[in-house]
């Protein structure tokens, strides 16, 4: 998957690694989570609707369209949740795990 | 004993009213929902971030740069609660939620700053990863530092449209195209309102020559007839008819959409206050006097959360709504510096009324939206279903045309389907916009966690939490999940 957002600017940070569904991801300090996420990537999610993928809408957490899973079941609204080295990001909820929203 | 004050949201509105009742010897509470002050117009980088003032707010860098030093004096003298959601507004309290914190607020005055999101008209493909609103797109921006993609459409109407492509150009993006709905002759007309703040004129202005000078693609007077690209892996293009023969078609991997912005009322709703509809705007507001007081007792609205008037007259109409507070409180606050900030913003609402002139909302695209295009991002629903109950269902008003369609349900809560649902509904019933009404506003106004915990050490359950909860569990897909 290419990346979506392109960065233009601050590139000189410090970076650190998350996983998302599993795989390793690089992010910068001071990143969003969905920044992380789609710098790496081009969408955060699939719609319940099942009308495809799905990467955000309106950055500034009023429309939802970001929601991600940790591991353990725990809901994120992407744009607005820091990312933090060692996250574990899951962009769809397995089976077996019980939300803890 | 001084009145318990407690403000929403700390962007210029909010800071400028803490400010004034700082001076007056109260020490108000400011709630707000992000990291950091400044609202979303003075939103701020990262603490680590090195972009300097004048690279991050352009023309705007002097206020943004007051704004924030004016918050930052005031920390000692205010209770500053950031990261905070005011989800709910019960008689002289706010509930709050931290985290997984639950908690209450009382208050004698409740000054509601809660700005402004975009407006939105949806078109076919808007659901396709890589579509964001020209808000979020500055956000990335100016908060993040990137772009929201590799090639960039900006499609839709209003002074951010402008703004946000030229930050683009500057910051090194690459700008396929600015569409836009309105016409050269609506702004033409607008003109004569426009030129009560020829300054701000002028900065506008000057966005179109940075556009013009980097070669990017104007286009005016254009119809968006959809946002191209696969459902796995987003935006392709977009087609949009300009007056000619053939549609023009324009590859990118990322559009940002918007015609300019709807005020957050949800809160104002929660508190109580009566709404009336402008026919100009085509919006339910809030109702308020000149100085911010609206119609329930002891709640004061001010900033693009209760008129979109942008970030000056949000600072000027923040510090009206304090010395309102003050009076009403029979508090001191200075008269001469009332009626100035009454001339103030009687100017201001003048340029911004020329800008809703200049910049219109394309009310009548609502009507010729595909069947097939989706209306509500949340759940995917579309024109043609919409049309189907009101057909159906005899269903005109708002709020039951929502129950039958599920339009304004989702987890948005309407906000960006809200307004053009009400359009398409108005068209499809054959009715004036008025006579479909207003989404109501519901508690919680945006989703909580589960698991939600009172403040105080112990567990409770969530329905003890929400006041709502029975209610929304019979009517709100978000309390259904949320609240039970």
């Amino acid at each position: 998957m290419s990346a979506r957002f392109q960065r233009l600017a601050e590139t000189g940070r410090g970076t650190f690694q998350i996983t998302v569904d599993g795989m390793p991801v690089t992010a910068a300090e001071g990143d969003t989570l969905i920044v992380a996420l789609l710098t790496s990537g081009d969408s955060v999610r699939y719609s319940e609707f099942d009308d495809g993928r799905r990467a955000g809408f309106c950055l500034m957490g009023a429309c939802q369209d970001c929601w991600v899973w940790t591991a353990d079941g725990r809901r994120l609204r992407a744009c607005t949740t820091q990312a933090v080295a060692g996250m574990a990001i899951l962009t769809r909820l397995t089976e077996g795990v019980w939300p803890r929203v | 004993m001084a009145p318990r004050v407690i403000i929403i949201g700390a962007g210029p509105a909010g800071v400028r009213a803490a400010a004034a009742l700082v001076e007056a010897g109260l020490r108000p509470v400011l709630i707000d929902e992000s990291r950091r002050d400044g609202g979303q117009i003075y939103r701020r980088q990262p603490e680590s971030f090195t972009r300097s003032y004048l690279e991050l707010y352009g023309t705007e860098a002097g206020r943004a740069q007051d704004v924030h030093r004016t918050f930052e004096a005031l920390r000692d003298h205010i209770d500053y609660l950031p990261e905070t959601l005011v989800w709910n507004i019960s008689e002289g309290e706010v509930h709050l939620q931290q985290g997984t914190r639950y908690s209450r607020r009382p208050f004698d005055a409740l000054l509601v700053c809660s700005g402004a999101t975009d407006r939105l008209m949806p078109v076919p493909g808007w659901q396709l990863a890589g579509t964001y609103t020209l808000g979020g797109a500055q956000v990335a921006l100016k908060a993040q530092g990137c772009a929201i993609g590799l090639s960039v459409v900006l499609m839709g109407t209003g002074p951010l449209l402008y703004l946000v492509a030229a930050q683009y150009v500057k910051a090194g993006a690459q700008v396929a195209a600015v569409l836009d709905t309105s016409t050269f002759l609506q702004r033409l007309r607008a003109l004569p309102q426009l030129l009560t703040a020829p300054t701000a004129l002028r900065k506008g202005m000057a966005l179109i020559k940075v556009l013009r000078r980097a070669g990017v693609l104007l286009k005016r007077g254009v119809t968006p007839l959809e946002i191209e690209g696969s459902a796995q892996t987003g935006v392709t293009g977009v087609l949009v008819d300009i007056g000619a023969a053939q549609p023009l078609t324009i590859a990118c991997d990322a559009v940002a959409l918007g015609y300019h912005l709807r005020p957050e009322t949800q809160l104002a709703d929660l508190a109580g206050c009566t709404f009336e509809f402008d026919k100009e705007v085509g919006q339910w507001l809030p109702s308020i006097d000149t100085d911010g007081r609206s119609s329930a007792s002891g709640v004061y609205l001010a900033g693009d959360g209760a008129r979109v008037r942008g970030a000056d007259a949000a600072e000027c109409s923040g510090r009206l709504a304090a010395l309102a507070i003050l009076r009403d409180f029979a508090l001191a606050a200075p008269a001469d510096e009332l009626a100035r900030l009454r001339r103030e913003l009687a100017r201001l609402e003048r340029f911004a009324a020329g800008l809703r002139a200049a910049f219109p909302w394309p009310a009548k695209l609502a009507a010729k939206l595909p069947d097939r295009t989706i209306v509500c991002r949340c759940e995917a629903i579309t024109a043609g279903e919409l049309r189907r109950v009101v057909r159906d269902t005899g269903a005109i008003e708002a709020n039951r045309a929502k129950a039958f369609s599920r339009v304004g349900m989702g987890r948005c809560q309407g906000r960006f389907c809200g307004q053009a649902g009400a359009e398409v509904i108005a068209a499809a019933a054959n009715v004036p916009l008025e006579a479909v009404g207003r989404l109501r506003g519901q508690a919680p106004v945006k989703p909580l966690p589960l698991a939600l915990r009172i403040d105080d050490g112990l567990d409770h359950e969530a329905h003890q939490i929400c006041p709502e909860a029975e209610s929304c569990i019979a009517d709100h897909a978000i309390a259904q999940e949320y609240c039970k």
